[in-house]
């Protein structure tokens, strides 16, 4: 079995002194935002303090999409699947995104370099298809595109690892 | 008193009475899904609708209160209709390996498909692909089978308290799922098996042991010995469509014996020696300072709980193996030698009412480092199907009687299976060890009964010993509670993690339901009173086993073979 590390939730947990299930949520929320996501050792964290079984609190987390449940990859890529994108194929866009980085939404390269989120209007649709990586807007993308966009990504990771 | 009308007859109702009671007291069937008897409603699987006048839709009837004046078709043409949909919408992402399932023949979705005559698949099925989690030793999870119902999400945090799986996801991708959608074997599953006996489909189901123990069977190498629990005989009937509660220990040993079982050994011996080294356990810690109270440590579901849950109360625990670890130390040390064959050729089957069992079985602390002591555990449906498979009209086969040195049991041995039946025996010979006299009546019936949670005080020539029955894993935690804020009173708990014990296990009959439960208990019981030997230490063949092997309770052999030890237990959750 995988060992594991308790991360200190400590400063998070005072915030909210009582064990009340009502909590479960904005603490959800909080420690996503210190972690960038849910580990499965945070929640049995939180499980210990709101004495909530953590089966509940992985039920309610999934149940919204705002949490995650891997590590942020270094380029974070949001894809949009709203009404305008979809018309312009961003089906497409996702599953070659899907294809080239051998990951679901939701989750996170091995190599920790890319991580990947459905979004569901990014507010531009007359650039439609859309994608963001870490807040750099792709216009008008094509699954061919998407190629040569996450190499470029991947070339910048090499150099600045060289450099 | 109220009074409805459901189909043009007029019923009286009750003022807590749902539409589905009134309809169940009066002998007319509504089929439903997600209904739980003694929880409360939830109205999910909407199977259970029927058509009430004044209003525009069809209601629930399970969660639908019966009031005065109400008008209720509950076969109409639109209610039947309804519910055919429902049915093929749930098809819709269901498998149709109907024919491979093992509830085949037991599966409430199909009964239901074919009473209300579906005879195609409507939608096609495009439900991602689910993987089935065969982590566990005693459960397998086929997320491809579940309707969602939630029965089983239910019954692991209302019934048992542990909460093992719960629903994850949202709309068409939900899913019950446990935390991380890890294995089984890494939750906090103990391995009880009651979501088994509440899930309408193949999506929950015991480990099968059929194929390891039938090669056995085959194996000219191997002398293959059985044992079966007390709880087996009461509830067997069942399955063979005979009436729950009738006793059939004769019919079981001779079918087991028609399997090509060599010997077959009775459980309930090893439980009366488990009384003697539990009682004899219990009056030591009393008179050294011991941990008390001390927990009885035969459900092995309890025994994962305590290990996850309150590791730093283990020495509370009694150190005694369970009776079924009990008889497999014995099958492979003692008769092994008595028989003079060797370990290694004997294979030891047990039949037990439970899926925790097999659980047990696997522990590494079973065995005396070469293998294990229990080869192979099947549950009460497993052997049912075994007779069946082997040709075997149980209900014509001549009673037989157990085998000799393991087959001797008394009355005490037998209530085992009852929840309330463990202390009842240890406490008969608690009392003959402590004041070399036998209690005045045997019967304790203030310990008996279905309450989560029954104590009482015995006195013992003046000393009053406090002990507590919990019935169901759940109720364990209040004590747990009282005994870590200072309750001193009590000395010996006798914890069951299935409500009502081991008559209600999950690896018993299918489908939970109380009557039966009680049906079974009271079997137990009847075996008791009629029996000859009503008191563990009285049991000509426990005393022979002390005075030609073990030498006394808690002695060295028995330190060696007949107890065992805890460790806190790392879950991911």
């Amino acid at each position: 079995m995988e060992h594991l590390i308790i991360p200190d939730l400590d400063p998070i947990l005072k915030r909210y002194p009582d064990p009340n299930r009502e909590h479960l949520i904005p603490l959800l929320q909080d420690v996503q935002e210190e972690q960038g996501y849910l580990s499965k050792e945070s929640i049995g964290v939180i499980s210990r303090h709101l004495e909530v079984s953590p089966a509940k609190i992985y039920g309610v987390a999934t149940f919204y999409n705002q949490f995650r449940f891997s590590p942020l990859g270094r380029y974070h890529i949001m894809v949009c699947r709203g009404t305008a994108c979809h018309v312009k194929g961003s089906a497409n866009v996702l599953a070659a995104i899907c294809s080239g980085l051998k990951i679901q939404p939701g989750e996170t390269t091995r190599d920790g370099l890319f991580s990947l989120e459905v979004v569901a209007c990014i507010g531009a649709c007359g650039l439609a298809p859309l994608i963001s990586v870490n807040g750099e807007y792709h216009a008008g993308v094509t699954p061919a595109k998407i190629k040569r966009i996450l190499n470029s990504y991947r070339k910048r990771e090499e150099i600045h690892a060289n450099g | 008193m109220a009074q409805i009308n459901i189909n043009g007859q007029t019923f009286p109702a009750k003022a807590d009475q749902t539409v589905l009671d009134v309809c169940e007291q009066n002998g007319i069937e509504i089929p439903t899904l997600c209904h739980i008897k003694e929880l409360m409603p939830s109205g999910a699987c909407r199977m259970c609708v029927v058509e009430v006048e004044g209003a525009q839709n069809l209601v629930p009837s399970c969660s639908y209160p019966a009031t005065d004046g109400m008008v209720i078709k509950t076969h109409s043409d639109r209610a039947l209709q309804a519910r055919k949909t429902i049915i093929e919408l749930l098809q819709t992402n269901h498998p149709d390996d109907c024919l491979y399932c093992v509830r085949s023949g037991s599966c409430d979705l199909q009964e239901l498909s074919q009473d209300y005559g579906v005879r195609q698949r409507r939608f096609a099925n495009n439900s991602p692909e689910q993987h089935l989690d065969v982590s566990s030793p005693a459960l397998e999870r086929d997320p491809a089978k579940c309707i969602l119902c939630g029965k089983c999400v239910r019954v692991c945090e209302e019934v048992m308290g542990v909460s093992a799986i719960d629903f994850a996801g949202r709309g068409s991708n939900a899913t019950v799922s446990t935390p991380f959608n890890v294995g089984l074997n890494v939750s906090s599953c103990i391995s009880c098996g009651q979501c088994i006996s509440v899930c309408p489909t193949g999506a929950l189901r015991e480990s099968s042991s059929l194929k390891p123990v039938t090669n056995a069977l085959k194996d000219p190498e191997k002398t293959v010995v059985v044992q079966h629990a007390p709880a087996v005989s009461v509830s067997l009937a069942e399955e063979f469509g005979l009436k729950p509660g009738l006793d059939v220990n004769g019919l079981l040993v001779a079918a087991l014996r028609r399997l090509g079982f060599k010997y077959v050994f009775d459980t309930s011996f090893s439980a009366d020696l488990t009384i003697m080294e539990e009682a004899s356990e219990l009056v030591h810690r009393v008179q050294n300072n011991g941990a008390l109270p001390m927990f009885t440590s035969c459900s092995p579901g309890w025994i994962k709980y305590m290990e996850q849950s309150h590791p730093d109360m283990l020495d509370h625990l009694s150190s005694c193996k369970s009776p079924q670890q009990m008889m497999g130390a014995l099958i492979k040390n003692v008769f092994a030698e008595s028989y003079s064959l060797n370990p290694k050729d004997i294979y030891s089957v047990s039949v037990m009412p439970c899926t925790a069992k097999k659980f047990e079985a696997q522990r590494p602390e079973m065995g005396d480092g070469t293998g294990p002591d229990i080869d192979s555990v099947l549950t009460t449906r497993e052997l049912a199907r075994l007779i069946r498979a082997h040709g075997i009209a149980f209900d014509k086969l001549k009673p037989e009687v157990a085998d000799t040195p393991f087959g001797e049991r008394s009355g005490a041995g037998k209530i085992f299976g009852s929840s309330g039946g463990v202390i009842e025996a240890a406490l008969r010979t608690a009392h003959y060890l402590i004041t070399g006299t036998e209690l005045n009546d045997p019967n304790l019936k203030m310990l008996r009964g279905s309450e989560g949670i029954r104590e009482a005080v015995v006195d013992v020539q003046g000393l009053p010993v406090g002990v507590a029955v919990v019935s169901g894993v759940k109720h364990a935690e209040q004590l747990i509670q009282e005994v870590r804020d200072g309750r001193k009173d009590l000395h010996f708990i006798e914890v069951m993690t299935c409500p009502g014990g081991c008559i209600n296990g999950g690896g018993q009959p299918l489908h939970h339901d109380p009557v039966r439960v009680k049906a079974r208990a009271a079997a137990l019981y009847k075996i008791d009173e009629g029996a000859p030997v009503r008191v563990s230490h009285a049991n000509p063949e426990i005393q022979e086993l002390y005075a030609e092997y073990l030498g006394e309770p808690l002695g060295e052999k028995s330190h060696h073979l007949l107890h065992t030890h805890y460790s806190a237990r790392e879950t991911q959750f």
